[in-house]
């Protein structure tokens, strides 16, 4: 089936997130949607499945016109969604889950999950799925429950498959598998859409290549296109995609971490006797997929979370249970994983969210009172320099963009001097002129003798800042390698591999 | 079907809320605590004479002999084979594994029947009135904690359960002395239930507004307008508004005649029979249909019922009406099926004890229901070891309702799960 896109606007009050795009899917076509975080291609694809309404704009199926007043118009219409949060009851059972609001039934509205089972077992066993049509979702991998979702879209007959950044939960390999299953369905007739701001990917991939930026169709490219041509498109000037970085000179002792163990209330381990060392001058690299335990390491080494082995030193002190306002006494800076939540809050002006850590005593705060002149010069000068884009220190954070935002928390921990910082998923969400900006402040926060590390999901991000790459499966480290290392031993490592079966040992 | 039969015919079913399957040592410790507790009882306080338990009246057509057992040897065997299922369950637990369903409530068998033992000696329990009675108490609760179990399935938190049982109980008395039929009076329940209901998800699911806020205003709200009416028409005109008739008790044939079941059980009003359709029912839909698909899907993750065109407000504000209408049923209880005349405030915090049920049933619909059962029988419990002379003092006797909550859930439930997006509203979309 063929999507046409004409026209299509959406407004949020004064913000234009869509600007009369155009865009035509051929059937058995995968086309890549490019374009940064915010710029317009999630809000497009849900004009498109009904869960938004347009302004202005058509959408139209093989020629014809359509009107979806919801998603379940756009479904009998045959557009299917994966969502980048999966939409999936995790009680529920796959089958239930594929069936859930086109369910069979016999009688007067009894479930048939006999032919839902059935239903399942036809479409996996199509893509080489083997999926269990019983199997709770929730107990399944990240990866799983993405086929789980594809099944759902084909199940309801779906012939424009929209993957809104599939590939930012999965490994590798899963990755790869990922877009062989894209590439046959394809040759199937499917016609695809492809989301996503990873240039690799769509270099591998796409049949054609549209980049969104700021909501307008900022060019259409071919599959050959470099990706420092595609970068440009996506960002509207030329960037950098690596950190230039003299080579490491690692002293002194840094963090240790000594058989860091970390249980849930039900005493799975979710870190696993985890030991590492961090020397001043370098970078330490965590990869892994979601998931794996790095979250809980961070949580561990920074104070948030009690672990119930090991420790946790930082030159002479002995961090272990110290709790968080020893820990920042001691000169960790953390950039939490998420911002939105751990790091910042929303409601409060950037003036203030620069000094949350530092509301106990002087400089900021004398008597119990906040030196409101004294805070209002720090602020400006720090987003000066961190080059934070705002009209006035005194908006408030939530309605920066998440490039800005994330400046935001730059600034605050690297405002004191620092002994070690630790930085989680520092450029998630962020535009790629931000991630070279706050790449470059790590790499120069390293080269001043600090401890720095680095836990990324994206093994670019990795690669580009990581002296040594340790690589978390399941709470452990599976191993710890050189910064040359390949992304296929990374990705073998990601899924549990140990370095020695990789084949690169 | 007694609560202990009814606890055991809950089959392990994989909707995901089949509760922590984990080997904890909460069920052995709570277990060795209760053995210790008769064990103490049967050693300092020995028992003379004989306990009789009559189970059924001369006029039965299967009549039972009464059973009689020696006090103090009872007690301690008894409390023998209390030990030796806690014994069993710490091995099993020992062993990394979680201990046998069927433990807990046999368990909980073994202990009431030891207390009736020790506690009636001398004296006769009267076995059917013990169960007829606690049956009568569970009725509004078991209508409530479907109420509850509906609502929540489909995300709502039903605080207002004490509200629908109060309207219902208030309309249905009024409408069947006006009408002279106390059929239509449970009608009227219903609708009723229904109303208050609809005012919850209207302004929780429209309006977005807390849930719990709505849920205790609208108690509060229908608590002061039923006394009002009650004190400014009801009680001065009693004879021509609250004087309802009562349901008549219809004895099904056959199962009427049952001994010791018979008369707790097939011998009453429509209300209890419309009661077990209810939980069957709601089971069944629940987890056999396709509404029932949808509705928990909707109170797991409403974004994702969305996303696959089921139209989440819709779906809550009728369910939310839906589980109204049950819980005003079982208010209607307290008027027609038991006083006959409708008194202020006589639901008394049933409601709440419905939300316990749901909770402690861990929000699926039989174990809900025998969750009510159970608080309806302790509480009956309490009412006849006064009556036959119990050594222990009456105000320990009034706790025990609400030890064997602390101690179900503690001791033997743990930790539940509610569904994933109860208590929140869907604003659709970003």
């Amino acid at each position: 089936m063929k999507l046409e896109l004409r026209g299509i606007t959406k407004r949020f009050g004064t913000l234009v997130a869509n600007d009369a795009i155009d865009l035509v899917v051929e059937p058995g076509q995968i086309h890549c949607l490019l374009g940064e975080n915010g710029a317009g291609k999630s809000t497009l694809m849900n004009v498109l499945y009904g869960l938004l309404r347009a302004d202005a704009g058509q959408i139209l199926l093989d020629g014809a016109p359509q009107h979806f007043d919801g998603p379940g118009d756009a479904m009998r219409a045959g557009i299917g969604m994966v969502h980048q949060h999966f939409m999936l009851v995790p009680v529920l059972t796959v089958a239930e889950n594929v069936v859930l609001g086109d369910e069979d039934v016999r009688g007067p509205g009894w479930l048939d999950m006999r032919t839902a089972r059935r239903r399942v077992r036809e479409i996996s066993e199509r893509f080489g799925f083997d999926l269990d049509p019983d199997a709770l979702v929730g107990d399944l991998p990240v990866g799983v429950q993405q086929r789980v979702e594809i099944v759902k879209a084909l199940a309801r007959d779906a012939r424009v498959l929209v993957l809104d950044e599939p590939t930012a939960v999965l490994t590798p390999q899963e990755t790869d598998e990922l877009m062989a299953t894209m590439r046959r369905l394809a040759d199937a007739g499917t016609a695809l859409v492809f989301i996503t701001h990873k240039l690799r990917e769509v270099r591998e991939v796409a049949d054609r290549i549209t980049v969104i930026r700021h909501g307008r169709v900022a060019g259409a490219a071919e599959p050959g296109t470099t990706t420092r041509e595609l970068a440009r498109l996506m960002v509207g000037r030329d960037v950098t995609l690596t950190v230039d970085r003299p080579p490491a000179r690692p002293r002194g002792d840094g963090l240790r971490v000594d058989g860091l163990t970390v249980r849930d209330a039900s005493g799975r381990a979710l870190v696993d006797d985890v030991t590492l060392q961090v020397r001043g001058g370098e970078v330490l690299g965590i990869a892994g997929v979601q998931g794996n335990g790095q979250t809980e390491l961070v949580e561990a080494i920074t104070g948030l979370r009690a672990p119930s082995a090991g420790t946790v030193r930082l030159g002479d002190d002995d961090l272990t249970r110290a709790g968080v306002r020893a820990v920042l006494a001691a000169g960790v800076g953390h950039v939490p994983e998420d911002r939105t939540h751990d790091g910042l809050v929303g409601e409060f002006s950037i003036a203030e969210n620069l000094v949350l850590d530092r509301s106990f005593g002087p400089p900021f705060v004398r008597r119990g009172e906040v030196r409101r002149a004294h805070l209002a010069e720090f602020a400006r000068q720090r987003v000066d320099e961190f080059d934070v884009r705002t009209s006035s220190i005194r908006t408030q954070v939530r309605r920066l963009s998440g490039g800005n935002q994330q400046k935001v928390v730059i600034a605050r921990e690297l405002a004191r001097p620092l002994r070690l910082l630790v930085a989680a998923q520092p450029t998630r969400g962020v535009d790629v002129g931000s991630i070279e900006f706050i790449h470059r402040r790590i790499v120069e926060t390293r080269d001043a003798g600090t401890p720095v590390v680095v836990v990324s999901t994206e093994i670019d991000e990795v690669l580009g800042l990581a002296d040594r790459i340790a690589v978390m499966y399941r709470g452990r480290v599976v191993g710890v390698v050189p910064a040359g290392t390949s992304r296929e031993v990374l990705g073998l490592m990601m899924a549990g591999t140990p370095i020695e079966e990789t084949d690169a040992a | 079907m007694t609560p202990t039969q009814l606890l055991r015919s809950l089959a392990p079913r994989r909707d995901g809320h089949a509760g922590t399957a984990a080997a904890s040592w909460r069920t052995p410790v709570t277990m060795a605590v209760l053995t210790l507790a008769a064990a103490l009882a049967a050693a300092l306080g020995p028992r003379t004479g004989t306990t009789s338990f009559r189970l059924s009246k001369p006029t039965d057509v299967l009549a039972l002999p009464t059973a009689t057992v020696p006090a103090q040897a009872a007690t301690v065997a008894l409390t023998l084979v209390m030990a030796a299922l806690c014994t069993a369950a710490a091995l099993r637990v020992r062993a990394g594994r979680a201990p046998a369903r069927a433990l807990a409530p046999a368990f909980g068998t073994a202990f009431v029947l030891a207390l009736l033992t020790w506690a009636a000696a001398g004296a006769t329990v009267p076995v059917v009135g013990l169960l007829g009675g606690a049956l009568a108490l569970s009725i509004p609760l078991v209508f409530g904690a479907m109420g509850g179990v509906l609502s929540e399935r489909v995300g709502v938190v039903n605080v207002a359960i004490e509200g629908q049982l109060l309207a219902g109980a208030c309309v249905s008395a009024v409408v069947a002395t006006v009408t002279g039929q106390p059929l239509v009076g449970l009608v009227a329940a219903v609708v009723a239930g229904a109303l208050v209901a609809t005012v919850l998800a209207v302004f929780s699911v429209r309006y977005l507004v807390d849930q719990v806020i709505v849920g205790i205003v609208l108690n509060v709200l229908v608590t002061g307008l039923t006394g009002f009416f009650y004190s400014t028409a009801l009680a001065p005109d009693a004879a021509r508004l609250n004087a309802p008739a009562r349901l008549p008790q219809i004895a099904l044939p056959v199962l009427g005649d049952l001994p010791v079941v018979g008369p707790v059980l097939f011998r009453q009003t429509v209300v209890v029979y419309a009661m077990y359709v209810v939980v069957a029912v709601v089971w069944v839909v629940l987890f056999r249909t396709r509404q029932g698909l949808r509705i928990r899907a909707v109170g797991e993750h409403p974004e994702a019922a969305d996303t696959v065109g089921i139209d989440v407000r819709a779906t809550r504000v009728r369910v939310v009406a839906l589980a109204g209408a049950v819980a005003g049923l079982g208010g209607a209880y307290f008027t027609l099926g038991s006083v006959g005349g409708f008194g202020k405030d006589m639901t008394a915090g049933a409601g709440f004890i419905a939300l316990a049920a749901v909770i402690l049933g861990g929000w699926h619909p039989l174990r809900a229901a025998a969750a009510a059962l159970l608080f309806g029988f302790v509480s009956n419990l309490q009412n006849v070891l006064g009556i036959v002379g119990s050594p222990l003092p009456s105000e320990l006797m009034l706790m025990l309702p609400y030890l064997v909550t602390v101690l179900a859930v503690a001791g033997v439930v743990g930790k539940v799960r509610a569904p994933a997006a109860s208590g929140t509203a869907y604003e659709g979309a970003s």
